[in-house]
């Protein structure tokens, strides 16, 4: 809590809800509440300042959009297409395109921003996992934020394929076909989904319903569950000078913080406003409308459901047939298992990281990626091997853009996908702890100060300088392994944990974790003298 | 004046009348026509030298690689070179050389587009404003002209096939533009992309991109015909000349219609869309995060 105060204007309201609340000083308290400042913790933001510009221009778009695949013949302002059949849902797109004021511009930020909406969230969740912020107590609402990722994915697939233009609809019937490949119960779900043959005339109102109420809706509790639980356990910080594991370093929301999120909310608007304004999105005119026996070259999903085009692509045509039954392989293992690996692995990372660390503590300071080398080498695999195959999702655009033949590159991603996340692994573990090295060193003696002195005798030495304590503070943030105690005491006695097959992979994986932990400590008869004192501390907010 | 008014009333005077307007204009053009004899001779001479012109370039050019008859060629295993011209056709010849397809350079998976070889570069500009050197850029033009015109023709008398489409049947102001962008999408699009952007094939072809200027209707037209490398034959029975013609009106409109949201970002669809949401749409993001965090309140009262 910082102890400035805020004027009477808002004090005064605040004081009035708080009497007739109840909430005895709830909202004069969390008025005070610090936040500490560090530029990516403003990723998780912009998606929720992109959400709030999707409720609003979706709803905007509800207002013309018809949700109907009833056929009529197209007269309109887009004469290219005039005299063509086509389902209502397409007619009114290129009515919102082309015919109502200002559409052609909601339509495209409502694109812009579900595309920034999913990178910001990718992006966001990439700051929590290789800074460790979703350590003990914070588990729950990393869960909760990979649970609105695969909400994002399945409210970005039924967005678009709401206008029924020929590249939507193409991503429908693979929609279909995996379902159809889920074995016994597939073709019932195909049947349930589209309410009989594909297309049918069911499935782009159904989907609206999913798009504008269902998952709307709970992503919106999600997002309301999500930022309660972060203003209550507080938001995690940077290894700064004065953060402690006890007490925020930052800014009182009143008055900084609210000015600096309410900017950037604006930020936010302007940047999707320009992208809207300046780049074209989704020109659904040029696709066409949806037709079962035509299709486009370089027809590609929205960016997040690339990684999953690029599972299809390059996966081999592997098909069981038994006893009259076929098991598509080839569609269910693309559809089911990378992103399985990845929401998984996600999901379990961080009970998995707390049971082999053996580290039960609650954490409110983050850890630079390079204190952790394994879970920076992990993350940075898994950031590999997502991002072969997203790029695999495109093959066909870069075989014909750097003109290499298509084959090549399924060839090269179907090794790359086993090879890459193991290099990734390697390289990047070895970068973490030649960092810590240089940490160590700088620690251990200081910066290099780039004079150079000549003794008498004529040797040449570099002076080093005492580090700053707002630099010192960071590289001390490094937590140094223990040693794991001796499986056995000393009475032969298995230590808790130990025992059994499990208990061994455990010692083994924690040994994996720490052995080669290099630790950055201060020699203190080396630098005690150097250091400067009396300087005056920087203002506390307490 | 009198007589001639009364002989205009008599029953004869109307066939007279008509009899001496055809007169007239037998006399007059039989004054004006060329003598029809003189020039078909002429014409005779000229068109051995233009077919000699054309065997000349024929095999100047392409005998190397298609043999002196235009019967193909074949490696010592027996796998074709270069395949036989016998009945490709005009339109075949005009739509390979006028691309700078052949003559080839290298033989690989594909023969890409480029300049045509100078013979045939009817691309060259004319527009100097010295006069010598505008007359001479015309003169090369015209040249160009009529050596491929020439050799089309001596092609096209090897083994017939399908001639150039008349400039009428490609205009692409006369075309069904709703028909062709059915029948593109249908056809066209799973090589050559909903827009005409090109695309990948399998082993290292692609199917070029249709968007640009240089790919002329005339040319469109011809490959539909004639089905160049990896393209399927289009012949008169699959698309008629009025779908040939509604798709090159649908290309060629598509092509020059403005994009109405800004950059088209080259109109190939989510892949770039993708890169500008992450590249632009997050990287000014960031830069604004940056900068509001690193913004310091100057003074923060204290209580």
């Amino acid at each position: 809590m910082s102890e400035a105060t805020a004027p009477k204007a808002v004090e005064g309201p605040l004081n009035f809800l708080d009497e007739r609340l109840g909430s005895t000083g709830f909202f004069n308290r969390n008025l005070k509440k610090v936040f500490p400042d560090h530029w990516s913790f403003m990723l998780g933001e912009i998606a929720l300042y992109s959400f709030i510009i999707l409720l609003l221009t979706g709803t905007f778009l509800t207002l013309w959009f018809k949700p109907s695949m009833l056929e009529v013949v197209y007269d309109g302002s887009y004469t290219k297409l005039n005299g063509v059949k086509m389902s209502e849902a397409y007619a009114s797109t290129l009515h919102i395109s082309f015919d109502v004021r200002g559409g052609l511009l909601m339509r495209q930020i409502h694109h812009w921003a579900a595309i920034l909406f999913m990178s910001s969230i990718l992006a966001h969740m990439l700051r929590v996992f290789f800074t460790g912020a979703y350590r003990k107590p914070r588990e729950l609402n990393y869960l909760i934020g990979i649970g609105m990722f695969v909400l994002g994915m399945l409210e970005g697939l039924f967005g678009y394929s709401l206008p029924d233009d020929l590249l939507s609809g193409t991503g429908l019937r693979i929609t279909q076909g995996v379902a159809e490949a889920i074995p016994i119960v597939g073709t019932y779900v195909y049947m349930f989904l589209f309410g009989g043959e594909f297309p049918g005339q069911d499935i782009v109102p159904r989907l609206f319903t999913l798009h504008v109420l269902l998952i709307p809706a709970l992503i919106l509790g999600l997002v309301t569950a999500h930022m309660m639980i972060m203003w209550h356990q507080k938001h995690t910080a940077m290894p700064v000078k004065h953060q402690t594991e006890e007490q925020v370093y930052g800014y009182p929301f009143y008055p900084v913080f609210m000015a600096k999120t309410g900017a950037y909310f604006l930020f936010t608007f302007g940047v999707l406003a320009l992208l809207a304004t300046f780049a074209q999105i989704n020109p659904i005119w040029l696709f066409g409308p949806y037709d079962p026996g035509a299709i486009s070259a370089g027809s590609q999903p929205d960016w997040y459901m690339g990684v999953l085009e690029g599972a299809l692509r390059i996966m081999p045509n592997w098909e069981i047939t038994a006893w009259g039954h076929t098991l598509s392989l080839n569609v269910l293992i693309p559809a089911l298992v990378p992103l399985g690996i990845i929401f998984t692995g996600a999901a379990v990372w961080p009970f998995v990281e707390a049971w082999v660390t053996g580290d039960k503590r609650a954490h409110h300071v983050n850890q630079r990626p390079r204190n952790a080398p394994v879970r920076t080498a992990v993350g940075i695999a898994a950031v590999t091997f997502y991002g072969l195959l997203w790029l695999a999702g495109a093959n066909d655009v870069l075989a014909d853009k750097f003109h290499v033949s298509l084959y090549a590159t399924t060839w090269f991603f179907r090794v790359t996908f086993f090879v890459g996340p193991v290099i990734a692994y390697i390289i990047t573990k070895r970068v973490c702890l030649g960092l810590q090295r240089k940490d160590a060193e700088i620690v251990a003696h200081g910066m290099e100060s780039g004079t150079v002195l000549m003794s008498p005798d004529g040797e040449f030495s570099e002076r080093h300088d005492p580090l700053r304590d707002e630099r010192r503070a960071v590289l001390l943030s490094k937590e140094n392994s223990r040693p794991e105690p001796p499986a056995t005491d000393a009475n032969g006695i298995p230590a808790p944990n130990s025992k059994g097959p499990l208990g061994h992979l455990r010692s083994r994986l924690n040994r994996a974790w720490t052995f080669d932990d290099i630790p950055v400590e201060e020699h203190e008869h080396d630098h005690g003298h150097e250091v400067e004192s009396g300087r005056e501390p920087e203002q506390l907010n307490h | 004046m009198k007589r001639f008014t009364a002989w205009r009333r008599r029953p004869w005077a109307g066939y007279a009348v008509v009899l001496a307007a055809l007169a007239a204009i037998g006399v007059i053009y039989a004054g004006f026509s060329p003598r029809t004899d003189r020039a078909e001779a002429a014409n005779a001479t000229q068109a051995a030298a233009d077919l000699k012109n054309g065997q000349q370039l024929f095999e100047k050019n392409c005998a190397s690689c298609h043999g002196l008859n235009a019967e193909g060629t074949k490696d010592a295993k027996g796998h074709p070179i270069a395949p036989s011209l016998l009945g490709v056709g005009a339109a075949a010849v005009d739509f390979q050389v006028a691309t700078g397809r052949m003559p080839a350079m290298n033989p690989g998976a594909q023969v890409p587009r480029k300049r045509p070889i100078a013979a045939f570069d009817t691309t060259i500009r004319t527009d100097y404003e010295d006069e010598a050197k505008r007359k001479a850029a015309e003169a090369q033009k015209a040249q160009a002209e009529k050596n491929l015109a020439d050799l089309r023709e001596y092609i096209a008398q090897l083994g017939g096939g399908p001639s150039v489409p008349a400039a009428s049947a490609v205009d692409p102001t006369k075309g069904d533009v709703a028909l062709g962008g059915k029948l593109f999408r249908t056809n066209c699009a799973q090589c050559h992309n909903f827009t005409g952007q090109g695309g990948a094939l399998t082993g290292g072809k692609y199917a070029p991109p249709l968007a640009t200027k240089d790919v002329t209707p005339t040319q469109i037209y011809e490959a539909m015909l004639t089905g160049p490398q990896a393209m399927p034959v289009f012949n008169d029975t699959t698309l008629t000349p009025q779908d040939k013609q509604a798709i090159i009106s649908y290309l060629v409109q598509t092509r020059e219609e403005p994009n109405p949201g800004g950059n088209g970002l080259g109109r190939i669809g989510p892949v770039s869309e993708g890169l500008a949401g992450w590249l632009v749409g997050l990287g000014l993001l960031v830069l604004a995060a940056a900068w509001i965090t690193a913004k310091k309140p100057k003074k923060l009262k204290k209580s």
